[in-house]
């Protein structure tokens, strides 16, 4: 990412890490991003910081593999567009996975990972993931680390 | 009371790689293309607008308005520079129109200008992202042909789009840009082709992207009751309107449908009074061959998941029934962010006078429209122009 020193990534930290969003009590609707006021009910909404389950399906998705400079050592990956529980829809990365399983209308859960490191001893940026919900992704895990740990012992 | 106004010269550069041809270099080529044709001296013109979406990210230089000023030797010529991304030049051109229809300015120069090629793509990539959500789409790690294939997959599920239909896009495109000698790509391609080429983000393809390019584009604007001391054949602006829509995909409930363009299109067809059976050629914003399908759609020529059905018959031709981007599009012909708004406008003006060379001229065409989009269309411009 360019261009950006600390306070940038610390001022949407908390959203990032924990979902967070916003509810207007007057009708009902739920936000995300995080809004100042409620686009529908405008002066009369009452707007109020709501954090969301994290768990959704997949509205669409794409798997990038010509990432941008900062991503490009994690592509393939997939991105996908998530309809939440309460609502609204946020944009995140799909992982825990093979690729070619995810599909739209699967079900996710957020979770929380490391989204990229700047160059040179830079920042690391923190925040929220999506994989699926049933428990395949213990199993694609598990082996994950399993060949991690292996590779370690090759070299 | 506005004006009526017209277009009464164009001018363009080749849409490429131009290594030897920095930002001033290319909007100088464009800017003087028009200014002979007109048979104007340079300081006849009172306002200069023009498009660049990042003259910043791309070569560290900002303040291009009065740069280029400067440059064409037009000080103290009012010089502005727009900015909204990939629609920099569309929204130039709504400005200088508005210039010119107030009253304000009887000869004003709108142009696009955009030096892409001196950054490595990836660094490209990483500033075309910049027309996004910063903060909730490319932090996460979206692209821009990313956000673009959230709509190709949510289409395709939908609405049953294939891969090699949307393929077809790019085939015709190719086709028309090997008939142009300003595009960026004059090869002929075919559905094979696309579809063996590399993934960038599925189902987009390599070639179903567009190139970045080098360019610049120019027209000159004036009142239509001035217009024949410029030139025999002016472009009347029938219609321009721009629309805003949300930055992210996350807030729009259909994200296969571009607001902007259709309210954009809306209002431009009914202040031109024209039907879409009127229009004899369109140029659209193809930065990714998804995005012509959706284009046509939005501006009301199709029903909603009906538009690739053209492209099974062959209808979006030269010769068929309504022909998209003769120029090439912006797949083939090439896509100067800033510029391109402008560079589809100079293709319009150049069917209706009946001078689009290389085989690519509609017969008979009268009227035109183009439509400029910026990032994942949360800025449209869309423009009717009128031989008569």
């Amino acid at each position: 990412m360019s261009v950006s020193g600390v306070p940038r990534h610390w001022r949407s930290q908390r959203e990032r890490y924990r979902l967070l969003g916003t509810y207007c009590e007057n009708c009902g609707t739920s936000f995300f991003p995080p809004r100042k006021i409620c686009p529908k009910c405008r002066r009369k909404g009452r707007t109020r910081e709501v954090e969301f389950s994290g768990r959704g399906r997949v509205f669409s998705y794409t798997v990038i593999h010509v990432g941008s400079k900062t991503f490009d050592e994690y592509a393939p990956y997939v991105i996908g567009l998530i309809e939440l529980q309460e609502g609204p829809r946020v944009l995140s990365q799909i992982v825990d996975c093979k690729p070619e399983d995810v599909h739209i209308g699967m079900e996710v859960e957020a979770c929380f990972r490391k989204l990229f490191e700047q160059e040179d001893g830079g920042i690391i940026s923190y925040g929220f993931k999506f994989r699926p919900v049933d428990d395949s992704w213990v199993e694609y895990y598990e082996k994950l680390l399993a060949d991690k740990k292996a590779r370690a012992a090759q070299t | 009371m506005k004006r009526e106004v017209a277009i009464v010269a164009v001018g363009a550069t080749r849409f490429g790689e131009h290594w030897s041809k920095g930002l001033k270099d290319l909007a100088w080529e464009a800017g003087v293309q028009a200014v002979e044709e007109a048979g104007i001296s340079g300081k006849d013109i009172q306002y200069i607008v023009f498009g660049n979406m990042s003259g910043g990210m791309f070569e560290g230089q900002e303040h291009v308005g009065a740069l280029v000023a400067e440059f064409l030797g037009l000080n103290p010529v009012p010089a502005t520079r727009v900015e909204a991304a990939c629609a920099s030049g569309g929204v130039a051109f709504f400005q200088g129109y508005l210039a010119v229809a107030s009253g304000m300015y009887d000869l004003v120069a709108v142009g696009g200008v955009e030096k892409m090629t001196d950054v490595e793509p990836g660094q490209a990539t990483e500033i075309l992202s910049a027309a996004m959500d910063y903060e909730w789409e490319a932090y996460f790690g979206a692209t821009f042909p990313g956000v673009y294939a959230l709509m190709a997959t949510r289409y395709m599920h939908d609405y049953g789009l294939k891969p090699e239909t949307l393929a077809k896009v790019a085939v015709k495109n190719h086709y028309h840009g090997s008939m142009n000698p300003l595009a960026h790509f004059r090869n002929r391609i075919t559905v094979e082709d696309v579809l063996s080429s590399p993934i960038v983000a599925h189902p987009l393809r390599r070639n179903d992207c567009c190139p970045v390019s080098d360019g610049a584009a120019c027209v000159l604007l004036a009142p239509l009751d001035e217009a024949y001391k410029y030139t025999d054949t002016p472009i009347i602006v029938k219609g321009v309107a721009q629309a805003s829509d949300t930055l992210s995909l996350l807030e729009r409930r259909d994200i296969c449908t571009l607001n902007a363009t259709v309210q954009a299109a809306e209002k431009a067809f009914a202040m031109a009074k024209l039907a879409r059976r009127d229009v004899d050629l369109v140029e659209v914003h193809d930065c990714f061959t998804i995005a012509e399908i959706l284009a046509l759609e939005d501006l009301g020529f199709c029903a909603k998941g009906e538009a690739f059905k053209l492209y099974e018959e062959g209808e979006t031709y030269v010769g068929g029934r309504l022909p998209v981007n003769t120029d090439g599009g912006l797949k083939a012909g090439g896509h100067a962010v800033g510029a391109t708004g402008v560079k589809q406008i100079v293709e319009v003006v150049k069917q209706l006078r009946g001078e689009a060379e290389g085989g690519r001229q509609v017969d008979g065409a009268e009227i035109g429209l183009a439509h400029n989009v910026g990032g994942s269309g949360a800025t449209a411009v869309v423009t009717i122009l009128s031989r008569r």
